[in-house]
């Protein structure tokens, strides 16, 4: 099995890729703005939900009694999708996914004699699997509906967030990207232009491939539904107008009744975009004689989502619905964008789900990516204790990809056994302000070697004072004593 | 004998004020003296183990909390002026004991926890107090930890006692919300992303034209401070309890 999440199997540790991120000045400026807005929209409509916390409590008890009794919601959720008329295929990993895709759109374009080509609404999960580019290998053509994924495909480019995948991008530059790509001669740069120049563009898509393929948000084991939330309505004529239909979701997906979605479609728009309500909230069941798709089918897939199953301290990870509201406030993804991650996947979620599935690897680095500052479990509408779960991964790094002689190890454990005695702490302290002197001028550290330079790159550090707290109690003792 | 009302408090300093900032140390004993409690300091202690769990030493942490345990059970009133240490010890000693498996330590973490207080919820839940009859002149501001409010949810417990103190002139920090980017061994493993975070929260304090930025947490602190020094913005750090341990009749802390 090949577990693969976007292109991050070649992707560079976190502070490798961080860097060129951090000197594109109009991208940091972008990603500002853009989470500054969301982060505000969201402030306001959540404030306006008097249960706000029980709603979030609620979502978590929903998904973690899922995650329990994952199997028995899969096994009722195929049951009553091929019931109302869709095929299920079980995918384990990536490539299986993608190859039970292509194998379908060839069956249905050799029957038709036509040309290969699918419309998508967005779907992070086909980013995971990288089903473009397997499907371009395979002669199918690709066309991306959603307006920041199009952005994302014809500018050659990589999304960068979970909803808007396009975050790192401004009008202007889209507006380029159009001109470019589209073959314009002239486009306007008001919203207003851009969202005309895509219609065109598109709708002439929707209107003549006949297979779509689309991920999902919630899988409703009760009645073999999907819904997808969007706020375009280019993913509703993707539902709806081609002849055959192939969703992609992981298993974590799937909930347990419909009635559950009444807690979610109140979480997710206002987590997600700011939203009271999503636009539009397709649920589709099944296949209808002279209504929509003919054919429907699903792809349920694991791709490592069994190995975070397996791991109760890490399993809340799958109660994720991918509303990016810990990307928006996370202080870290603020400064470098999304393509830092080297996953699908970014910010405090991808951070954690990332490294689970691809056993580390360069994903290692992600785990550290973050100042546990907390803001994502605060703002986390299923209530996933993030910070939790990434102490828990870097326990885990430490554990599997350390070696015993690793500095940082040996280091760590030589502060353990100073701490562990207060004979060895007392003389630590010593030794630090006795051994101090090569680095200290003028009572102040401007220069450390080694890992701890990352620190006086831009920080002074006070030297370590002549006498340490212990030290002053223990000679105010013998004062107050000889004072009797 | 005690007097009524008054408070035997043990003291908690934690390894990095112990060895970095002992002004801090130095000012809680004096501030909880002038209120009238007595201050014991157990020699014993070292550190909570927060740098090793967070890092992923999580084997290496469990021997400190036991240390820890075992050198606070018997305190009645512990105060901790550092809310990270604080939050390590709440929000990760139940579980690494539950994970010892071992009912002895899973008993006295339990009890043992009630009776911790960071130094502002010593100062204003258990005492009930605001004003600690300091005085301090100079324009401050208040960074709020990411472990003050997300954590311990301090709220605006240290602005409380802050507003009470005479003299201050107490300035809103924007953004007071955002992490200054220090986060441990955050700095040093991620410390392009970390000077980025630095840079704004320094922007954030310089436009508040405070001369202090002060908190409830050295390390955020040394980790600001160690930004505003190198630029030579000239505006200082101090942890809350030197602003309110200072008085007009024992000057500043």
């Amino acid at each position: 099995m090949t577990v693969r999440v976007g292109e991050s199997a070649e992707a560079p540790s976190f502070q490798q890729a961080a860097l060129p991120l951090l000197d594109d000045a109009q991208l940091r400026k972008n990603v500002r703005h853009a989470t500054d807005v969301i982060q505000r929209k969201r402030g306001i409509v959540v404030g306006e939900v008097p249960d706000w916390q029980e709603l979030r409590s609620a979502a978590s008890a929903i998904k973690r009694h899922t995650m329990a009794h994952l199997d028995s919601y899969l096994t009722q959720f195929e049951e009553r999708f091929t019931a109302a008329g869709g095929q299920v295929h079980w995918a384990s990993d990536a490539d299986e996914a993608n190859r039970i895709v292509l194998d379908l759109v060839k069956q249905y374009y050799v029957e038709k004699n036509g040309g290969k080509e699918v419309i998508k609404i967005k779907t992070m999960t086909s980013d995971e699997t990288g089903l473009n580019k397997a499907l371009e290998a395979g002669g199918v053509v690709p066309y991306e509906t959603d307006l920041a994924e199009l952005i994302i495909q014809l500018g050659h480019d990589k999304p960068s967030h979970i909803v808007v995948p396009a975050l790192h991008k401004n009008r202007a530059q889209i507006r380029e990207i159009f001109l470019r790509e589209m073959g314009l001669k002239e486009l306007g740069n008001r919203p207003e232009d851009l969202a005309a120049a895509a219609r065109s563009f598109l709708r002439e898509k929707f209107l003549r491939v006949k297979v779509g393929v689309s991920g999902a948000n919630f899988l409703i084991a009760e009645t073999g539904g999907v819904c997808i939330v969007e706020s375009e309505g280019n993913g509703r004529m993707c539902l709806t107008m081609p002849e055959v239909l192939i969703s992609i979701a992981g298993i974590e997906k799937v909930i347990p009744s419909f009635q559950d979605l009444e807690v979610f479609l109140q979480l997710l728009p206002r987590s997600a975009t700011g939203e009271r309500m999503n636009p539009y909230n397709s649920i589709w069941t099944g296949t209808h004689k002279g209504d929509g798709p003919k054919h429907f089918h699903i792809v349920l897939m694991d791709n490592g989502r069994t190995n975070i199953l397996a791991d109760t301290e890490a399993r809340q990870t799958l109660h994720c619905i991918r509303c990016a509201a810990c990307l928006n406030t996370c202080p870290v993804y603020r400064q470098t964008g999304g393509h830092a991650y080297g996953s699908s996947y970014a910010g405090p979620i991808g951070a954690i789900f990332t490294p689970q599935v691809l056993k580390m690897e360069h994903a290692q680095s992600l785990p550290y990516a973050s100042s546990l500052c907390g803001a994502c479990y605060e703002v986390c509408p299923v209530k996933i204790n993030i910070p939790e779960v990434l102490i828990h991964l870097r326990g885990r790094v430490v554990r599997e990809q350390k070696s015993g002689m690793d500095p940082e190890a040996l280091g760590m454990k030589a502060m353990a056994a100073v701490f562990a005695s207060r004979t060895r702490f007392e003389a630590a302290q010593r030794m630090a302000r006795v051994g101090q002197w090569p680095v200290v001028s003028k009572g102040w550290v401007r220069h450390l070697p080694g890992m701890l330079g990352q620190w006086t790159a831009v920080r002074d550090l006070k030297a370590i004072p002549e006498q340490p707290f212990r030290a002053w109690w223990k000679e105010r003792a013998k004062k107050q004593e000889a004072q009797g | 004998v005690k007097e009524q009302g008054q408070l035997r408090v043990t003291l908690f300093i934690t390894c990095y004020n112990d060895t970095l900032f002992p002004e801090t140390g130095q000012a809680v004993v004096r501030l909880l003296e002038r209120l009238g409690h007595e201050v014991v300091f157990p020699l014993d202690q070292t550190c909570c183990g927060q740098m090793h769990y967070n890092t992923g030493y999580q084997r290496e942490a469990v021997p400190l909390m036991r240390r820890f345990v075992q050198t606070f059970k018997d305190a009645e009133t512990v105060c901790i002026p550092s809310s990270s240490c604080m939050a390590m010890i709440r929000d990760h000693y139940p579980k690494m004991a539950e994970e010892s498996g071992d009912a002895a330590l899973i008993r006295d973490v339990e009890t043992l926890l009630p009776r911790l207080y960071e130094l502002s919820e010593l100062l204003v839940k258990k005492l009930g107090l605001e004003d600690v009859g300091a005085y301090y002149a100079h324009r401050v501001t208040y960074h709020a930890s990411c472990h003050s409010l997300r954590s311990l949810h301090l709220n605006d417990l240290p602005l409380r006692l802050l507003r009470k103190v005479r003299g201050i002139d107490l300035v809103e920090l924007p953004n007071v919300d955002r992490c200054c980017g220090f986060g441990g061994t955050f700095a040093v493993k991620n410390g392009d992303v970390s000077a980025a975070m630095l840079a704004e929260k320094m922007k954030d304090v310089e436009n508040t034209t405070a001369e202090v930025c002060t908190a409830v947490d050295n390390s955020c602190l040394m980790h600001i401070f160690g930004g505003l020094h190198r630029s030579r913005t000239g505006v200082k750090t101090v942890h809350l309890a030197q602003i309110l341990a200072s008085s007009e009749a024992e000057g500043e802390a």
